[in-house]
């Protein structure tokens, strides 16, 4: 999945909490879990993850509360420096930066959107918006008219005077927002950045950042506690607990092959016809005899229930966006998860 | 033992548990007691020998001495007193109260300040504090104490302003380096319970007699709340904010500038409150060492016992106070309100021109007609003989004069001798074991410790007896203030309405400088012990009183309405469930009521007494820094005793109670 290049690269890192963690990681004996770790006295908010996140990628990390993913995410941004691993940014090894090189990349190519938002409550819309601008020295004249610009891309225009406390909490996150956009960052991180709103706000505020992704295409690195919010949103989700990555892998792989007992949990209630599309389903084409339209492999199986029941071709084939047909579905498999028996 | 059931988990299982402890403590203390009685007693188990007693005094006058002239800090201090901060008060002076100095431009027309008041209180509050600003300078030029009103402010106009920068800076200090915290930590205690008369002798050597003195003295007394709401604000920045902050690439300065200072905008306006109203208590106080102004009139009208006079000066610095507090109180609740776009320059600005054109309009208009800039000695509307008359007529009439004279002779001769010669009676080192033994109870292991330090230190300092007058006089204040506070607490709090008006009561008394507490004492009792426990209680029962109120009120609803549906009555419910739960929260109303009483017994010298404050006060004349210092300190350390013995216990309460 990931290009190239990932942009956001960690190997093996680790972050603990505790006295002296530096010393107590190097002489922490391999394969040691995480309540042993804590009977030490230490907290393992990061535990031995390597992952990478691709260039326009949106990868969402899933987690219940204490599973250590807001923690790693601002390893990312080196909010928490790590205990040990290494993480890389575009090639730079962020450990190793300087505390003014720090801000150089933070000013240039990192935003962040935090759950209650974490806006100055001195400072008017505009002006928080502009803030990031402002710090980096840009002058009032081009940081008001690109404010401007990122409150009009969120929705928030003729609301440039109004304080936070004068917004609800949907147009305050809107704010946020605008705020991690205005450097035009190339990384975007979003704390679960919908959690502390109501459902229908959440799911409206969804949409709103579906359309943003689709016009900006940025890197993504997204955390929820929610497995609906990740499924919806993400190219790859990876789920942690305890510290660590139980499984990373597309919403299709994790809904259809979940990777240990605890991610199995978490897919149980999901409808499985909604998530899965039907590439993800498909198997390589390799010989197999296709005749008929083929079908769309972006559409969830879900939508596709109608052609599959009426169809009576045992093998479907299924094409990508272009219309280049990729693979062949198996028609019973397709009907057995959406009616939902395994 | 266990009456107000302070026993916790986790105490017992010790080598030596509690009950043992106290046991020896008290069988150890009575056993001095009886030994005495019974005449067996060596004198120097009953008080320290003369000849054990360190020559604290001596050492420390000559260690000040070596900083003020071998080390030349003298000529530091008299620098900055004689350089910039007397620029500063110049000017201020000139400028409030006309003393011939650079700029020569004052002083300003009253009506003109009267007017700023009232659109400063508008911008803040409304047309009610505008209406209460315009009112007290009206009040204070229309009763002819302008100028003594104008001393005042014009050092409070320079104090508050410099005790804010230096409480703020050393607040990010303390914020920004935990050993600076640490260290300033304990040094803050000391001060925030160092008499105020020792603040004034330093001030006055290293100052010189006069403003700058004053001044110092009031700045050092103001700086202390100021540092702990800097840092109490700093810490409580949400760490979003802080990593918004930092994500949006702040360097450290900006991080601060920007967001950490901004971010913490209420508990540094409400340490700005703080500064100001201590700056207003401490000035009101200076007095002491001939710093003219409202308080010296003050001292002076109630020496010569002029009781109309001195009722008029105590009603301006109340009516300043409540302006002062009420307006600063409102700007840390006041929240920007955004203005449409496109609104033009000038209703943005628009509280601020007319300010501006109200002020300009009438210096002009004081040209015209002279009496809107000073009003002058046969103007004023001073009812001061007359007030005097009704007061001493009033106090004259049979029924008042037999209660106060029967309260005086009841509550000397009956109550306050005799306890006061009981706690004489008892020998140093049994008064030590009990109040050691009061802290263990109370507190715990730790502040038993202190308390042995502490009050070994006092009985080593040379002043025991007197500490122990002072003692005699808190305790009896702040018992007698108990059994009047906690009942009309616990009244009050029957009924929201009740509630509300008594502690905005409570609130307003607050305010008021604790030297406006003697004037009523004074005018019922005259000048004696009554008097001074008299004032002493009415300061301490505001806290008290106001602590009860909110300890009961914020019992959780669904506690009291358990209470009720099973069954209990109203005093059932008061004695199981509201006090129990609002214990933690009257400790601390205790705990202030005996801050309250150290601080007012020292003030209290004024009338007369024979404790520690009236030393104090007499070393104020002198240059006997070192027993100044000493005396300062026996006042701290019996304070600090009892704080940390009652706060220890409310705060192990509270967490046993998963209050908080």
């Amino acid at each position: 999945m990931s290009a190239a290049a990932p942009v956001i690269s960690a190997k093996n890192v680790w972050k603990l909490f505790g006295p002296s963690p530096e010393s107590y990681l190097k002489s922490l004996p391999e394969g040691r879990s995480f309540d042993e770790i804590r009977a030490d006295g230490y907290i393992a908010g990061v535990k031995d993850v390597s992952i990478e996140v691709g260039r326009g990628e949106m990868l969402v990390i899933m987690g219940l509360s204490g599973s250590g993913k807001s923690t790693l995410v601002r390893c990312f941004s080196r909010l928490h420096d790590i205990t040990g691993g290494t993480i890389e940014v575009d090639g730079q090894d962020v450990m190793s930066l300087s505390e003014r090189e720090l801000i150089e990349l933070r000013r240039k190519k990192m935003g962040m959107v935090f759950q209650s938002f974490g806006l100055l409550p001195h400072r008017t819309v505009l002006e928080n918006v502009a803030f990031p601008l402002e710090m980096r020295g840009q002058d009032r004249h081009d940081r008001r008219e690109r404010a401007l610009e990122v409150i009009k891309l969120v929705g928030l225009e003729g609301r440039e005077e109004y304080f936070p406390r004068e917004l609800s909490g949907g147009q305050q996150q809107r704010v946020g927002i605008a705020r991690s956009l205005a450097i035009e960052p190339d990384i975007w991180f979003l704390d679960e950045p919908f959690s502390a709103l109501d459902p229908l706000i959440r799911r409206e505020m969804q949409d709103e950042f579906l359309r943003l992704q689709e016009l900006l295409g940025k890197t993504i690195v997204f955390i929820t506690h929610d497995f609906d919010e990740a499924l919806r949103l993400a190219d790859r989700i990876a789920i942690m607990r305890n510290g660590a990555v139980e499984q990373c892998d597309t919403p299709d792989k994790i809904v259809m092959n979940p990777a240990t007992e605890y991610v199995a949990k978490f897919t149980e209630d999901i409808d499985k016809a909604r998530v899965v599309h039907a590439r993800g389903l498909a198997k390589p084409v390799n010989g197999h005899a296709l005749e008929g339209a083929p079908i769309d492999g972006g559409a969830t199986i879900h939508e596709l229930a109608r052609v599959l029941v009426n169809d009576n071709r045992i093998l479907l084939p299924v094409a990508d966006d272009q219309g280049v047909v990729t693979g062949v579905l198996e028609r019973d498999a397709a009907l057995n998860v959406l009616l939902g028996a395994d | 033992m266990a009456t107000l059931s302070t026993d916790l988990p986790g105490t017992a299982g010790k080598p030596w548990s509690r009950t043992r402890v106290l046991t020896v403590l008290l069988v150890t203390a009575f056993a001095l007691i009886l030994a005495k009685a019974a005449g067996i007693l060596p004198e120097w188990l009953n008080r320290i020998p003369e000849a054990a007693i360190p020559p604290t005094a001596q050492v420390l006058d000559a260690i000040f001495s070596f900083i003020q002239n071998d080390l030349g800090l003298i000529y530091v201090t008299r620098f900055i007193a004689e350089g910039p901060l007397e620029f500063l008060l110049d000017t201020s002076a000139n400028l409030l109260e006309g003393k011939r100095r650079w700029p020569f431009l004052g002083p300003i027309p009253w009506s003109a300040i009267a007017a700023v008041a009232a659109v400063i209180g508008y911008a803040v509050g409304g047309w009610r504090l505008a209406a209460l600003g315009a009112g007290t300078f009206i009040w204070t030029a229309a009763i002819g104490q302008w100028k003594i009103a104008m001393q005042t402010m014009s050092v409070i106009v320079v104090a508050a302003p410099l005790a804010f920068l230096l409480g703020l800076g050393l607040g990010i200090a303390a914020w920004k380096y935990g050993w600076f915290e640490r260290m300033l930590k304990p040094i803050l205690s000391v001060l925030q319970t160092l008499p105020f008369f020792t603040y004034l002798l330093p001030a006055v050597i290293f100052f010189k007699v006069g403003p700058t003195a004053g001044a110092v003295a009031t700045i050092t007394f103001a700086i202390p709340p100021m540092i702990l709401m800097t840092t109490l604000g700093l810490k409580k920045v949400s760490p979003e904010v802080i990593e918004a902050g930092q994500m949006s690439g702040c360097t450290r300065w900006q991080m601060l500038r920007h967001v950490y200072v901004p971010a913490a905008r209420t508990e540094i306006l409400v340490g700005v409150n703080q500064v100001i109203m201590l700056c207003l208590a401490m000035v009101v106080l200076t007095a002491f060492i001939g710093m003219p102004g409202l308080g010296a009139k003050l001292l002076a009208m109630m020496g010569s016992f002029k009781l109309g006079r001195s009722f008029e000066i105590g009603i301006t610095i109340v009516l300043l106070a409540v302006t002062l507090d009420r307006m600063s109180k409102a700007w840390v609740v006041k929240q920007p309100v955004h203005f449409e776009r496109g609104t033009p320059w000038w209703k943005r600005h628009q509280i601020s021109l007319v300010a501006l054109g109200l002020f300009v309009g009438f210096i002009l208009l004081s040209q015209l007609f002279p009496i809107l800039a000073e009003i002058g000695r046969k103007q004023h509307l001073s009812q001061g003989k007359e007030i005097d008359v009704v007061i001493k007529s009033f106090l004259a009439v049979d029924i008042i004069k037999g209660t106060t004279e029967w309260l005086r002779w009841f509550l000397n001769v009956k109550v306050l001798i005799p306890f006061r010669n009981t706690l004489l009676a008892i020998p140093t080192p049994a008064f030590i074991l009990l109040v050691v033994a009061f802290a263990y109870w109370v507190g715990g292991r730790r502040p038993g410790i202190y308390a042995a330090i502490f009050f070994t230190i006092v009985a080593f300092s040379g002043w025991w007896d007197r500490s122990v007058i002072t003692l005699y006089t808190v305790i009896s204040a702040v018992a007698l203030a108990t059994l009047i506070g906690i009942p009309l607490g616990v009244v009050a709090a029957r009924s929201a309405y009740w509630s509300k008006s008594i502690l905005l009561a409570c609130d307003t008394a607050q305010t008021f400088p604790s030297f406006i507490y003697l004037i009523p004492a004074i005018m019922l009792f005259g000048v004696n012990d009554v008097a001074v426990v008299f004032s002493i209680l009415i300061f301490a029962a505001v806290p008290l009183i106001r602590y009860t109120i909110i300890g009961l009120g914020s019992v959780p609803s669904e506690m009291t309405e358990a209470a009720d549906m099973a069954g209990s009555t109203r005093h059932q419910k008061l004695m199981s469930v509201q006090f129990p739960l609002a214990l933690p929260t009257m400790a601390v109303g205790f705990n202030q009521a005996i801050m309250f009483a150290f601080f007012m017994v020292i003030i209290a010298a004024f009338i007369g007494t024979q404790d520690l404050g009236q030393e104090l006060q007499r070393t104020l004349a002198g240059t006997e820094l070192g027993k100044n210092f000493v005396l300062g300190l026996n006042v701290s350390l019996m304070a600090l005793t009892f704080d940390m013995a009652i706060s220890s216990w409310a705060e192990k309460r509270k967490r046993a109670l998963g209050l908080d």
